[in-house]
């Protein structure tokens, strides 16, 4: 619990990346950790790069993730991966796209076109932030609640499902 | 006032919890990152926010409600507060009969901003009580301490706030022992606030007797703490610096300072006689290391190279280190954009293919001076594209003066243009001028933020509206024209040509909502019920 556990995510803006750090933020906050977020908000809503690192543990000082020592990586978008690869400890754990599509994916628009896929464009985020719960230790309780309180309500059923649906394709494959 | 809870806050909502918290009568101020979203909030959880056209008016308003005996929220980014300046460096003088807190929010690294100017310096300039919250908890108790000093000593007082502290989320222990406000009255003291020289000389001896009180108070208030480690070396840090310089460090002994004006040397000059090596590790500006210098505390300064940008963890460790060699670059990530449908893009493109020579101004549209158009010359500050247009015009030769074209947001016209179309009437130019407003309806780099020329209020109800061909015409205006450069391009492309060539005073108005935000500009103005 000493330990401080970096997370940052990366993607494009319109993604959802700031609201799947605001999830896992208060995921951390409820499961009793002290917890920073830190983001860069304004012309990221212009298509460009959009950061957001999440900091947890027994005390965190930086709200931003030093260089080189996150211990997670999570990117939405492909084309984010080569950018953000230096924000990774060694050892750390990168998750991308190819997670659910494989490694010659580069067009992220087929995913709407998937009827086997719960996943589209707009959940994707939540799919992925699904991928890194199998990584964390809080109970599935936490889990639902923050996603239920950063979402609206219509949302809830299918970003359960969503995020269920990308914690059984990351534990899969460990 | 609620119970005390425990939350997990960005800093910009710490800010408006504390502000309802207090019973802060009004929010006012004007977007700009990193500051938007403070009042956003605070309208949002129940206080009384609205949009001010600019910085300064919402300083005077704030300054008005002050002298009622209220407490007032004024927010603004840090060029805000350039804007402001006028009423800031005299509201020193005067006073306030309540409290008066501003929001100063700089943005070091230049995220998205002009400069990376360090408010800091206003601070001493003006003679204003400055606070400098590291995280949002410290936003929460800072901004509350702001109203107990600004009431307390009858000052205004600034809350200097950075991008990482803005936008950074934290957790939030809030408070239930708030004293309430007092209830609002006039009471007149025309000495006090009448700022004739006569009245004027005696408050600045005023202001002058109160600083010093307050320098003492700082000499031992809370918001100073020292964290005692090792006798080695000794950190002397402010605001967000201080959490990477505690985790950079952690075995320094370090000096945190959370009211930087009046300056508290004396507590600072104690903390550095314990140690053998004594650093400042501040972002921007050396203003701690002068401060420190000119008390004859003997400080190192952080290399010249850390005085760019944000400082982070990786770079207090070479701060630390002495270590200026060059810094690590990595692959850039995507630039910003204009929306694919966007107005703005076809507005360059037009511009762009008549080689017009454009003075620019602050929004979505100025990204349209970059690659690939380049259709845009100069961005200064808020509404400089009429005055640096008319500036062109009065000194170029005929045929280059004859393309000089002013391209200005609806918002930023707001905010500071009218002025500049009352120069261009007052002082046109032999070959005329060309002025277009690019109206896309709302506040859009920002955020979607509404203003007097949208006619609905922060919260989207229907309010009075600034209708900017009806302004330019009583200005005086003779040629006006409204049209919608994408639905109408070639007429906008003939009409730009006419007026170029006519060598009058033109202003076309491109109206067209923004294309990110039609689907909701609609819905509010529907809602609004003036359709």
């Amino acid at each position: 619990m000493d330990k401080v556990t970096n997370v940052v995510f990366a993607g494009l803006g319109g993604q959802g990346v700031l609201k799947v750090a605001d999830i896992l933020s208060d995921a951390a906050f409820s499961a009793g950790f002290d917890v920073k977020q830190s983001e860069v908000h304004g012309m990221s809503q212009r298509g460009g790069s959009v950061n957001s690192d999440v900091r947890f543990g027994a005390r965190v000082w930086s709200p931003m993730v030093p260089l080189g020592e996150a211990d997670f990586l999570v990117v939405t978008e492909p084309t984010q991966v080569d950018n953000n690869r230096h924000c990774l400890k060694e050892g750390g754990l990168l998750i991308d796209p190819s997670l659910f599509l494989g490694d010659d994916y580069d067009d992220i628009e087929d995913l709407n076109d998937d009827d086997d896929c719960p996943i589209t464009l707009r959940n994707f985020n939540v799919a992925m932030l699904g991928a890194l719960s199998a990584h964390l230790q809080f109970e599935d309780a936490v889990w639902e609640a923050a996603i239920k309180a950063n979402l609206p309500a219509k949302a809830h059923a299918e970003n359960l499902a969503v995020f269920a649906f990308g914690r059984e394709k990351a534990q899969e494959q460990e | 006032m609620g119970e005390a809870k425990r939350l997990l806050l960005m800093g910009n909502d710490a800010v408006a919890r504390a502000a309802l918290d207090a019973g802060v009568t009004l929010g006012t101020g004007y977007p700009g990152t990193p500051s938007t979203e403070i009042l956003e909030e605070f309208g949002r959880i129940g206080g009384r926010a609205q949009w001010a056209p600019n910085e300064k008016v919402a300083l005077e308003v704030g300054i008005g409600v002050a002298f009622a005996g209220s407490r007032v929220l004024v927010t603004m980014k840090h060029v805000g507060i350039n804007v402001a300046s006028d009423p800031l460096f005299t509201v020193a003088y005067t006073g306030v009969t309540g409290a008066l807190v501003i929001i100063s929010a700089d943005d070091p690294e230049m995220h998205s901003s002009q400069n990376e100017q360090d408010n800091r310096n206003y601070s001493r300039a003006a003679g204003v009580p400055t606070l400098e919250p590291c995280d949002a908890q410290e936003s929460y108790d800072m901004f509350l301490a702001a109203v107990e000093i600004s009431e307390r000593w009858g000052m205004p007082v600034i809350l200097r706030m950075t991008t990482r502290v803005c936008h950074s989320k934290g957790v939030v222990q809030t408070r239930a022992d708030i004293p309430a406000p007092q209830a609002p009255h006039f009471v007149r003291d025309i000495p006090a606030r009448l700022m004739v020289p006569g009245y004027a000389r005696p408050a600045h001896r005023r202001l002058r007797k109160k600083l010093a009180e307050i320098k003492a108070w700082n000499e031992t208030a809370p918001f100073n703490q020292c964290f005692d480690g090792g006798a080695e070396l000794g950190i002397i840090t402010s605001g967000v610096s201080f959490l990477h310089a505690r985790e950079a460090a952690p075995e320094a002994s370090i000096c945190k300072i959370g009211m930087c004006y009046p300056f508290p040397d004396e507590f600072i000059r104690a903390f550095s006689q314990k140690v053998k090596r004594c650093l400042v590790v501040e972002e921007g500006d050396p203003y701690l290391v002068e401060n420190c210098r000119m008390n004859g505390i003997a400080v190192e300064n952080k290399p010249e190279m850390f005085r760019f940008g944000e400082l982070n963890v990786a770079r207090v460790k070479r701060i630390l280190a002495g270590d200026t060699s060059t810094e690590p670059t990595f692959p850039p990530g995507n630039p910003p954009k204009l929306c694919a449908d966007c107005s703005h893009r076809t507005v360059s493109g037009v511009l762009a293919e008549k080689q017009c020579i454009v003075a620019g101004d602050i929004g979505c549209y100025t990204l349209g001076g970059l690659k690939p158009l380049e259709a845009m010359d100069s961005c200064v500050c808020m509404g400089a594209s009429i005055g640096v247009g008319l500036g062109l015009r009065h000194a170029l030769p005929k045929e280059e003066a004859k393309r000089v074209v002013s391209v200005i947001g609806d918002s930023t016209f707001v905010h500071s243009g009218i002025t500049g179309l009352v120069d261009m009437v007052y002082n046109p130019p032999p070959t005329g001028h060309v002025v277009i407003i690019v109206d896309n309806g709302t506040t859009a780099m920002t955020g979607l933020q509404e203003h007097p020329g949208t006619g609905r209020t922060m919260s989207h109800k229907a309010t009075g509206k600034l209708v900017f061909e009806d302004l330019a015409r009583a200005v005086g205006i003779a040629k006006v024209h409204v049209i919608d450069p994408v639905a109408q391009k070639e007429q906008f492309d003939a009409l730009l040509q006419a007026s170029l060539d006519s060598e009058e005073l033109v202003l076309i108005i491109a109206r067209r909502l923004c294309s990110l935000g039609a689907p909701k500009l609609e819905a509010y103005e529907k809602a609004s019920g003036r359709q």
